[in-house]
């Protein structure tokens, strides 16, 4: 089996995780304890006629399988339902969100893996020095401290006591401002929610290469490296890190998911109006068509994310080429 | 002048329990273009030996005493940009399990050259060729330059490193167990290959074995060790007929000869001392069947007879 | 009785091991003193933390009445902080022990059996693993209702497969070794082989993934408090700073926030510390370097 053989198991893998992605998403709100309407809207205000009414648009009223039907149905047209705390459809809602999340998303990720692996690979190239027990002790109390408790320690210290940040939010209320101006008010108003993400991150990063370093420096072909004669950077860069990268590779995948949390927590404690924050405004409002939504969006984007990372591991590793 | 002399080198290992004595004083030289071997039991000191001409013992580990010539500069005393230069350029080493010894994620080519364009002021394009002249040498097509290790067979890595280790054309050769782990036609090939190597380049090296046989037909001369101690050194025939030390002897009665007469195969009884306080006499005394009152009291000394390098109280 | 007293000494050396380990140590007092508060939460000076006050008593900064100060409803925040340690141990303990159980039977019995069965029950553990666990969380929690016993069932349902993955591979390697094989040799059934030969030489990693699930139960239980999701009958330290955002008031009323931030970094960061300092203990070969 080639490498073509390796991409179709993996793209044939995250399409079934998808399939039981929307199963599960199904099942989940059908399982509530009650009358999933009633639970739905738990708002007392909320009149019987509305509530037939609203049975009648969720497709309720029908049995089980008829409801999958429709809501696979729905699915494929990109019909998530409607959000009733926006009044406008769940899709449209969230699509809104995207750039701001993304723009988060991004900014930290870049930030973390260049500095998290930069230390981890310093700290574990200099395993067992005081340099490295500092960097560990370091990380593992960054990457321990809840992304929530962290911004809000963020949010008081800069933006309240020492206001050289702003309180929250993407931009500048009615600022009206345009071209760079706007760059550098959202540049600015980035600052804290993104550290907060970091933060957790480079902790992350940095473990996770430190012990893939520690793991690489142990092999065989260091010492190889090391009886050529090398230059300690050569055989730092060209042998050691470039082993130890692949493992922290594969496990970027899996750490997604925490990266979805940290977005949640830091979106919501910074009102950076992206999908996270949509979370938590899903919750408040009882907003479950939308809460269903974003679930959904959260979790096909960490399966499309590890598909493709697995594709990039296939690419950089020399040894799926031919074994598979 | 020898190309490499030892002299009265001594490794320690520190262990929560002590200090673990690998290497004990020993001393010899490895004149140009021969080839000593280095043999005896696993864990007496050779593979120690070995990484200490290369300047790699490694904390816990600690050469605490002697001298590494190296065509009469002092290995130990070196600085590490200094060690750096010397190794792969005139020290190389090919070392067992070269299963585990190549990068797996760099093409054979970019590992040979690597090390010639470390050392030597020379394009990528003459290195390359350089590289796929090497790989012919060993005897792997130079089609194979741009293969990655785990396309290779076991015998093709050990080739490999081979090729890597004489790229630079080394003066000393370290070979530590190089057909350990290779199945016996294989273990054939690779040491034919490495014989006609030697006569090619004009090598000199060390090569390391608990193999007899494979010591026999590569090695000039051949060291005994036992407990981090030389016990006999002496010329390859004469040491394998008339082995002086109980030592020696015992290790060639319990080898079955290769011309196949029937013998009956004698183990030694026993097993090597503990390294952290071996016994004060001769450490080979507990499992002698030779041995006698001084042997448990003094250490003998290193004596020269016949060509032979002896250190046995049985010597007179 | 031997190997009672062997096991023994084991534990005994593990213990020695773990507090000359400088973050087992310091992880283990802090938990300590977490665990006291939590014992003894009545005795320290509290009140009924759901009580709530009269007019004038709201928002107080701290004073000799109010050790802590008082919320926007007048609560003790003293006795919010103590009580709640209660609160984020419970979810831990019990989300973590329900996780272990049940990830390491599942380990077990995939590892044991192999084939289909393992195949089955690994894709399972696959698929759960690549969830992202913080939105089911949420999503679970939403739909099931805000209690703590809710939020101990989510939990666990979303973490026990990090265990069953980690006690499978053990069992993988512990099924190939000779003890079991004499076992099987003089007629040990599979139930037997299961739980009588190889579970007890998992029992250190399932202790250490025990030290894992609490550290993350206790960090779920306080997001999934802070974003509203917790149980309004028992306040924990993750509903205190939900109240706290929710106010308003959060930027002149730092004592309100600051106790339930840092007991919350506080029990984390020992939580990590710990387990960082048992896998390391567990880490073949650490004993022998530490002399033993």
């Amino acid at each position: 089996m080639g490498l073509k053989g390796f991409i179709l198991r993996k793209v044939v893998a995250a399409c079934l995780t998808i399939i039981a992605i929307v199963c599960v998403n199904f099942v989940i709100f059908r399982m509530a304890p009650g009358d999933p309407v009633r639970m739905m809207f738990r708002d007392p205000r909320v009149s019987a006629e509305k509530l037939e009414e609203m049975k009648q648009t969720f497709g309720l009223d029908k049995p089980l399988s008829g409801q999958f039907v429709a809501y696979v149905k729905g699915l494929t047209r990109g019909d998530l339902g409607q959000s009733f705390s926006h009044r406008r459809p769940v899709l449209e809602v969230i699509a809104a969100k995207i750039p701001a999340t993304l723009l988060l998303v991004v900014t930290a990720l870049v930030f973390a893996i260049l500095l998290g692996v930069a230390l981890g690979a310093l700290s574990g190239w200099k395993s067992g020095t005081k340099l490295d027990t500092f960097i560990l002790t370091a990380s593992l109390t960054m990457y321990s401290i809840p992304t929530f408790a962290l911004g809000i320690i963020l949010l008081l210290v800069f933006a309240y006591h020492i206001a050289i940040f702003p309180l929250g939010g993407m931009a500048t209320p009615a600022s009206l401002f345009e071209g760079a101006e706007l760059v550098w008010d959202v540049l600015w108003h980035l600052c804290l929610p993104a550290l907060s993400i970091v933060i957790w991150y480079i902790g992350e990063y940095v473990l996770l290469t430190r012990s893939a370093m520690i793991d690489v420096m142990g092999q065989e072909y260091i010492t190889t490296a090391y009886s050529k004669g090398l230059k300690k950077f050569r055989i730092l860069k060209n042998h050691a890190l470039r082993n130890a990268l692949l493992p922290v590779v594969t496990i970027t995948g899996v750490n997604l998911g925490f990266a979805v949390a940290g977005v949640i927590e830091a979106e919501t404690v910074f009102s950076w109006p992206g999908v996270g924050r949509l979370v938590y405004d899903a919750v408040s409002h009882r907003d479950y068509p939308l809460l269903q939504g974003v679930f959904l969006l959260f979790a096909f984007s960490v399966v499309l994310a590890n598909l493709v990372i697995d594709l990039i591991y296939g690419y950089i590793d020399p040894r799926i080429k031919v074994s598979g | 002048m020898a190309l490499i002399d030892i002299q009265d080198l001594k490794i320690q290992f520190i262990t929560f329990r002590g200090a673990a004595k690998a290497v004990d004083g020993v001393s010899f030289q490895v004149e140009k273009n021969r080839t000593l071997g280095l043999i005896g039991e696993s864990g007496c000191g050779k593979t120690t030996m070995a990484m200490a001409i290369m300047r790699f013992v490694k904390p816990p580990g600690k050469i605490v005493g002697g001298k590494i010539l190296f065509n009469g500069s002092d290995i130990v005393a070196m600085n590490d940009e200094e060690i750096r230069q010397l190794r792969g350029k005139d020290i190389a080493i090919v070392r067992q399990e070269a299963q585990n010894a190549l990068n797996p994620v760099m093409t054979i080519g970019r590992q040979i050259t690597e090390l010639i364009l470390e050392h030597e002021a020379v394009t990528k394009k003459a290195a390359l060729a350089r590289a796929q002249n090497q790989l012919n040498l060993v005897g792997i097509s130079d089609k194979r330059i741009d293969s990655y290790p785990h396309e290779f067979s076991g015998g093709m890595k050990q080739r490999a490193m081979v090729a890597i280790a004489t790229a630079c054309n080394p003066k000393l050769l370290i070979l530590d167990e190089p057909t350990t782990g290779l199945d016996v036609i294989v273990q054939r090939q690779i040491l034919s290959m490495l014989n006609n190597l030697k006569k090619e380049l004009h090598l000199t090296s060390v090569f390391i074995s608990h193999d007899l046989s494979v010591v026999a037909e590569t090695c000039d001369r051949v060291a005994v060790m036992y407990a981090g101690k030389l016990m006999e050194e002496a010329d390859t025939v004469d040491l394998y007929q008339r082995p002086m030390h109980p030592y020696s002897q015992a290790l060639i009665g319990a080898y079955p000869t290769l011309k196949g007469e029937k013998q009956k195969l004698k183990s030694i009884p026993g097993a090597p001392p503990r390294l952290i306080d071996p016994p004060v006499g001769c450490r080979f005394a507990p499992r002698c069947q030779h041995v006698m009152a001084v042997c448990a009291e003094t250490e003998p000394e290193i004596k020269q007879k016949d060509g032979h390098r002896v250190a046995c109280h049985l010597i007179e | 009785m031997n190997q009672f007293t062997n096991k023994l000494e084991k534990m005994k050396i593990f213990f020695k091991l773990l507090f000359s380990h400088r973050m087992g140590l310091a992880g283990f007092g802090v938990i300590s003193l977490f665990v006291f508060m939590a014992m003894f939460a009545s005795f320290l000076g509290t009140v009924d933390p759901a009580r709530t006050g009269a007019v004038e008593s709201i928002l107080q900064a701290p004073s000799s009445s109010f050790w802590f100060g008082t919320d926007d409803l007048a609560r003790d925040i003293w006795s919010q902080t103590i009580f709640g340690s209660r609160i984020s141990l419970t979810v831990g303990f019990v989300a973590a022990l329900i996780t272990v159980v049940s990830g390491t039977l599942v380990g077990l019995i995939a590892g044991f059996y192999g084939k289909i069965v393992e195949e089955v029950l690994m894709r399972i553990v696959d698929f759960f693993m690549m969830l992202p666990e913080l939105p089911l969380m949420i999503v679970l929690a939403a739909v099931l209702g805000p209690s703590m016993w809710n939020i101990i069932l989510v939990v666990s349902l979303v973490s026990w497969p990090t265990t069953a993955r980690v006690v499978r591979s053990q069992v993988l390697s512990l099924k190939e070794r000779p003890f079991v094989e004499a076992s099987r040799c003089i007629g040990a059934g599979n139930i037997r082989l299961m739980f009588g030969e190889i579970l007890p030489n998992v029992v250190p990693l399932m202790f250490a993934q025990a030290v894992i699930m609490i550290t993350e139960a206790i960090y779920a239980e306080a997001v999934l408090s802070f974003l509203g999701l917790g149980d309004p009958t028992s306040i924990s330290w993750g509903m205190m700073l939900h109240y706290a955002f929710e106010s308003g008031v959060i930027a002149r009323t730092m004592w309100w926030v600051i106790p339930p931030i840092m007991s919350i970094v506080a029990l984390i960061v020992s939580f990590s510390l710990l387990g960082t300092a048992i896998s390391d203990v567990l880490e073949p070969g650490y004993k022998e370097k530490k002399g033993f």
